[in-house]
């Protein structure tokens, strides 16, 4: 909030939603992701040198996801201060539950032509589990995309922060949860296919999933997801609200003395920044074509921790240029010298956290001051 | 005194003990703070021992200990941060403190100062002041919260109050070590409390920042009650009417500042034998 000082009164000059240049990057932002590259990847011919390929828009959409994720991140992490190294179970709850509308819409055409997707047929069930009512519905399954890591991030949340549970503790337990889940899905009794998960996905909503225009669209809504994000980030961290949530990260105690009860707040952005993993999740599911187990690791949450890092946390862009830049990265080095890839990610994290602990943001905004 | 009875309302309470919020701080007695026989261990080492302290409603009180007597932990206690083993705390005649939490006692009305000043340093000067006023706390409140105009004059008289006018617009980490126990005062006027505990405030301050302070403090005290904890015995000669000795967790000595000064144990637990 910036400041006029006129005579005798101090009057708060609300600052502008962004910047011009913040307007023009999401204008930018906007037309690349919904207009140039669906078009690109549509329209010219295989063998022209403007074609995107199908390979090339499903890794933008994935990281478009990753950059939802980080974005969710980041406000539980950046801006509250409290690192959650179990993002990664809300990201594939949120994917499970879409998961099972997309495995009902395969219908017959499963291996052995039953109703019933392949892997409860291989273990010889003979109706859904009372969990898959419903999963058919597409309006359902969504609200079970909201509900789920919602839900789960509710009553965790609760309990952990009422306890008053914090720092690495807090980090642990969630760390522990993701891979308490992990082991849960990698059991063929859960109702879930085990350690395959789901794939072999044929449509979304009657439309082919694999067909050119399908995989546009859902490309199209995944940046439009991401955009509303950064909205909402901008909007809540402009607010009290986000004053109050940076409060509680940079002096807990003098907020609770203040009067302000940090449960409510904490719950809050929790809970949030769950569903909009679970969001995120939902969106990538589709683009990949499978959900499985590995999505629940442990290392896979710590990852996510590991790009808002990278890209400076308690900024607006940093956790997406992170997630942009560490899993393009990732691409070219599990393609080029796949064995390295994991000390790479590991130097990596050392190196930020060593020497940029603001991230590629907080470097960028040194430099531009040593030049002033 | 007189029968003085205030309207506070205190929302967001879930301890089932609203009921004793609506008359708010109930000063029918007289005092405003009671602690009765208080005990606090930390593995078996007594904190406080059967303290025994009333506080009446606008004195200005100013308590002195040895290192270790027990003043830090008596502050914790009032505030919520530690339940007392045994004994009971109330504010006013009804609000019993020992059943409440942090933000619930804050929102009763007391207001605790750090001994290190404990400001939002990632925030300016007037967020600080902005985040501390007295208003509905809650999450959905704060989602759509918007200054109006009654409140940018409080946040404007705190800020000339505290003499931070200028700075209004600067992250509150830029102050300087004054700077900052002022701010923090200031955030504690705009909770409006009606009882301020101030853990060494003038620590770290210029000699005319601490006269400043002085004059402050006693323009408080009336309207509010003002409990502080000091080191500093010319600031506390300047400010004080009665004088509480806490040592090893129990109330040595209370009086003037010139009949503790005077009194055998004082002088042989601040000298030695």
């Amino acid at each position: 909030m910036k400041l006029e000082k006129l005579e005798t009164r101090y009057i708060p000059r609300t600052e502008p939603l962004f910047s011009g240049v913040g307007w023009a990057a999401l204008g930018a932002f906007a037309l690349v992701t919904l207009v140039i590259l669906p078009l690109l990847y549509l329209l010219p011919a295989p063998d022209s040198p403007l074609h995107i390929s199908a390979y090339t828009i499903t890794l933008a959409g994935k990281i478009l996801c990753y950059c939802i994720v980080a974005m969710a991140m980041n406000l539980i992490w950046g801006y509250t201060g409290i690192l959650s190294l179990g993002h990664g179970v809300f990201f594939a709850l949120g994917g499970y539950a879409f998961g099972m509308y997309l495995m009902r819409q395969i219908g017959r055409e499963g291996q052995y032509q039953s109703d019933l997707p392949d892997f409860m047929v291989f273990l010889d069930w003979k109706a859904f589990p009372w969990f898959w009512t419903g999963s058919e519905h597409f309006l359902w399954s969504a609200l079970l995309v909201i509900l789920i890591p919602g839900v789960l991030a509710l009553v965790f949340g609760f309990f952990a922060f009422r306890s008053r549970i914090k720092g690495v503790y807090f980090s642990i337990i969630t760390q522990a949860m993701t891979f308490a889940f992990m082991l849960l899905f990698f059991r063929n009794d859960t109702g879930f296919g085990g350690n395959n998960g789901f794939t072999d996905f044929k449509r979304v909503l009657g439309f082919p999933i694999t067909a050119p225009s399908t995989r546009a669209v859902i490309f199209a809504i995944t940046a439009l997801a991401l955009i509303g994000v950064v909205f909402l980030t901008r909007f809540l961290i402009r607010s009290k609200v986000g004053r109050i949530l940076t409060a509680i990260r940079d002096s807990e105690s003098r907020l609770m003395f203040s009067g302000y009860n940090p449960l409510g707040y904490k719950l809050f952005v929790w809970t949030l920044s769950a569903v909009l993993c679970g969001i995120a999740g939902a969106l990538y599911v589709p683009q990949v074509g499978i959900i499985n187990p590995s999505e629940m690791s442990p290392a896979n949450s710590i990852e996510i921790a590991v790009w808002v890092a990278v890209g400076g946390r308690g900024t607006l862009i940093g956790p997406l240029l992170g997630a942009g830049v560490v899993n393009g990265a990732k691409s070219y080095f599990t393609q080029t010298f796949p064995e390295y890839w994991l000390f790479f990610l590991g130097l990596l994290f050392i190196l930020v956290t060593l020497f940029m602990p603001r991230g590629v943001i907080g470097l960028v905004s040194a430099i531009r001051r040593e030049r002033k | 005194m007189s029968a003085v009875t205030e309207e506070t309302s205190v929302s967001g309470s879930t301890s089932g003990l609203s009921h004793v919020f609506k008359s708010g701080v109930d000063l029918t007695h007289g005092p405003i703070l009671y602690l009765d026989d208080i005990t606090v261990s930390f593995d078996g080492f007594k904190a406080l021992n059967k303290l025994t302290l009333t506080v009446e409603a606008g004195e200005l009180r100013c308590v002195i200990g040895p290192n270790g007597a027990g003043k830090t932990t008596m502050m914790d206690v009032i505030t919520g941060k530690t339940r007392p083993d045994e004994g009971s705390a109330f504010f006013g005649q009804t609000i019993d403190l020992t059943r409440l939490t942090e933000p619930e006692i804050a929102h009763a009305g007391i207001g605790r100062k750090f001994q290190k000043p404990t400001v939002f340093e990632n925030h300016s000067v007037f967020e600080n002041l902005e985040l501390a006023m007295k208003t509905d706390k809650r999450v959905w409140a704060s989602v759509r919260a918007r200054l109006g105009a009654e409140q940018l004059d409080r946040i404007r008289e705190t800020l000339e109050l505290i003499k931070l006018h200028g700075e209004a617009d600067l992250l509150a980490g830029l102050l300087s070590h004054g700077q900052k126990q002022w701010l923090e005062i200031g955030m504690l006027l705009m909770q409006e409390p009606r009882l301020l505990l101030l853990d060494e405030p003038v620590a770290g301050m210029t000699d005319e920042e601490t006269e400043r302070t002085a004059e402050l403090f006693k323009s408080l005290a009336g309207e509010r009650s003002v409990v502080v904890v000091e080191h500093d015995m010319e600031f506390i000669d300047s400010i004080a009417s009665v004088v509480t000795v806490l040592h090893e967790g129990a109330v040595l000595a209370e009086g003037t500042m010139d009949a503790v000064k005077n009194d055998e144990r004082v002088i042989e637990v601040y000298l030695g034998r």
